[in-house]
């Protein structure tokens, strides 16, 4: 496949074609919109599913029921629009359906704007609904890794038989880049479904999809197994990328559209005879807790990044646990951090850790 | 080593940002690094529209920036917030024919040319955008003039189709005015 310049939105939406989506549901909001275009045209060539629903609670709803029957489903959608997604990511993750959503986020609290924003974090990490769970959230930093992290969300969805979320910001939508598109891969054929979806019973005894358990020790019991797998993922899915960490003195921690600004920052900040490295996150949840951990010990002080008053700054402190200063920088409401301004924060940790 | 950071700007319906589609489409077929990101607030006609584009042979960081190595701007509005962010040593590319003001700036070359009229004498001034960019290309060397009339052919779309030429004409005339 050769590079083209493609979208955002449009890149993913159609990685998620090719990787044998099934099923799209969704309902439009910018800044992800061109997902629901793309796939509006390019699901029914295909001769597969779209469907655009009257909200997002049906559509995740829609989302839960075709996981239900073993194929690749996915929505996409914005943070008012996830907020209402909330039930229904609660009962996919209590169910154990493989499921993907993509959440392209934009400026809040409320209708907010819909400039790029990160303020979904905690939202996405730790509270995408009520009860015990946390899903995968993959935090892509352009449109080839947004393309490269869809492939990823099936796989460990399929896997895991988990929720996975892609935390993208309204930059990564918009902007367009050059990246290359998987192949097609043929779609999953309906014998090769798993044992456990819902696709008749003829001959054998029908399978269950519930989140419903009313004695309580079934339930703890269901809980138990289900956090036993999410320490599973803790342990085999982090992932992260590092930049000119090697000698580094000082640690910028940021992901997604800033994590690409703050490689902006370590060359300046090198070309000025400044040791910095940058650890960019592309597991939100599970979260880089170990290596940071190790960072935190070599490094003078550590500066988080983020366009929010300071969500993954909480995960960051809790990891470096006071071994190092940890210092933030974010900005809010759709404004993107600039290169300089987050330089001029470097300046002051390097001065105040002298 | 090529790597420019430009801000293209104007009016709703200048054309900013396929101008801008265009250096990017450009840059990729020169095999370099390249980022295209609009203003994608709620615009509409008549309002500012722009984009940034980097384009580069290094692999790109920082997709969204404050201060551009180029500036091209269409109208008044973006003359007055761009000029004064170019980088030294950068390059301004002023749409005269409706930017009555004139660039202050020692510190950067500023090539003023009367690109809507230019666009007008063509046949349509809604060419004003490839005539700048066809300066821009010529003050800069980013990309070879050749390979936007290339690129303009491969995405210009159906329905503008007949404008193919004069369009590659306005490309010309604009670099011709940066020699």
């Amino acid at each position: 496949m050769a590079k083209e310049l493609l979208k955002g939105n449009v890149a993913f939406a159609e990685a998620a074609l090719r990787n044998g989506l099934e099923a799209y549901f969704g309902y439009p909001i910018t800044p992800q919109s061109e997902a629901l275009e793309h796939l509006s045209g390019r699901m029914i060539e295909e001769g597969r599913v779209f469907l655009q629903a009257e909200s997002e609670v049906a559509a995740i709803n829609m989302v839960y029921g075709a996981a239900s029957s073993g194929v690749r489903t996915m929505t996409s959608t914005s943070g008012p629009g996830l907020a209402l997604m909330a039930e229904g990511l609660s009962y996919i993750a209590g169910s154990e359906v493989p499921a993907v959503v993509v959440n392209i986020m934009r400026g809040g609290p409320g209708l907010g704007n819909i400039q790029p924003s990160q303020a979904d974090y905690f939202f996405m990490t730790k509270t995408a609904g009520h009860g015990d769970f946390h899903p995968i959230v993959l935090a892509p930093s352009s449109v080839q890794e947004i393309i490269d992290m869809v492939g990823l969300a099936f796989d460990l969805a399929d896997k895991y038989r988990t929720l996975v979320l892609i935390a993208g910001d309204g930059s990564i939508g918009q902007m367009m880049e050059s990246a290359e598109l998987p192949p097609m891969q043929p779609l999953r054929p309906e014998p090769d479904r798993p044992d456990w979806a819902i696709v008749g019973a003829e001959g054998r005894a029908p399978n269950l999809i519930t989140s419903l358990y009313l004695g309580a020790q079934n339930l703890e019991a269901v809980n138990l197994r289900l956090q036993a797998k999410l320490q599973e993922i803790r342990e085999n899915e982090v992932r992260y990328q590092e930049y000119e960490v090697e000698d580094a003195e000082l640690l910028l921690v940021a992901y997604g559209t800033v994590g690409r600004i703050c490689t902006t920052v370590v060359r300046e900040a090198r070309k000025a005879g400044k040791k910095v490295g940058l650890l960019r996150p592309q597991t939100l949840w599970p979260f880089p807790d170990a290596r940071l951990a190790e960072l935190g010990a070599r490094v003078r002080g550590v500066l988080v990044a983020e366009m929010s008053a300071g969500q993954m700054l909480e995960d960051v402190e809790r990891a470096i646990a006071r071994q190092a200063p940890v210092r933030f920088h974010g900005r809010m409401g759709g404004v993107v951090p600039m290169v300089d301004e987050i330089l001029a924060d470097l300046d002051k940790l390097d001065e105040e850790t002298r | 080593m090529k790597h420019e950071e430009t801000i293209i700007s104007g009016f709703g319906g200048q054309g900013a940002l396929f101008a801008g589609q265009l250096l990017a489409y450009s840059g990729m077929a020169e095999a370099m690094h390249v980022t295209w990101i609009p203003s994608y607030g709620p615009e509409m006609r008549g309002g500012t529209a722009n984009c940034t584009v980097i384009v580069s042979d290094e692999e790109i960081g920082a997709p969204i920036i404050r201060y551009p190595t180029c500036a091209v701007v269409l109208n008044l509005p973006s003359m007055q917030k761009y000029e004064p962010l170019v980088k030294p040593g950068g390059v301004l590319i002023v749409n005269e024919s409706l930017v009555d003001i004139q660039s202050a700036r020692d510190d950067i070359r500023v090539i003023t040319l009367p690109a809507s009229d230019i666009a007008t004498a063509l046949g349509n001034p809604r060419m004003a955008n490839l005539v700048a960019l066809g300066a821009l290309a010529q003050a800069t060397g980013l990309v070879a003039l050749e390979t936007v009339a290339a690129q303009l052919e491969a995405h210009l779309s159906e329905r503008q189709r007949k404008w193919l030429e004069p369009n590659k004409a306005a490309l010309q005339k604009g670099a011709e005015l940066a020699r």
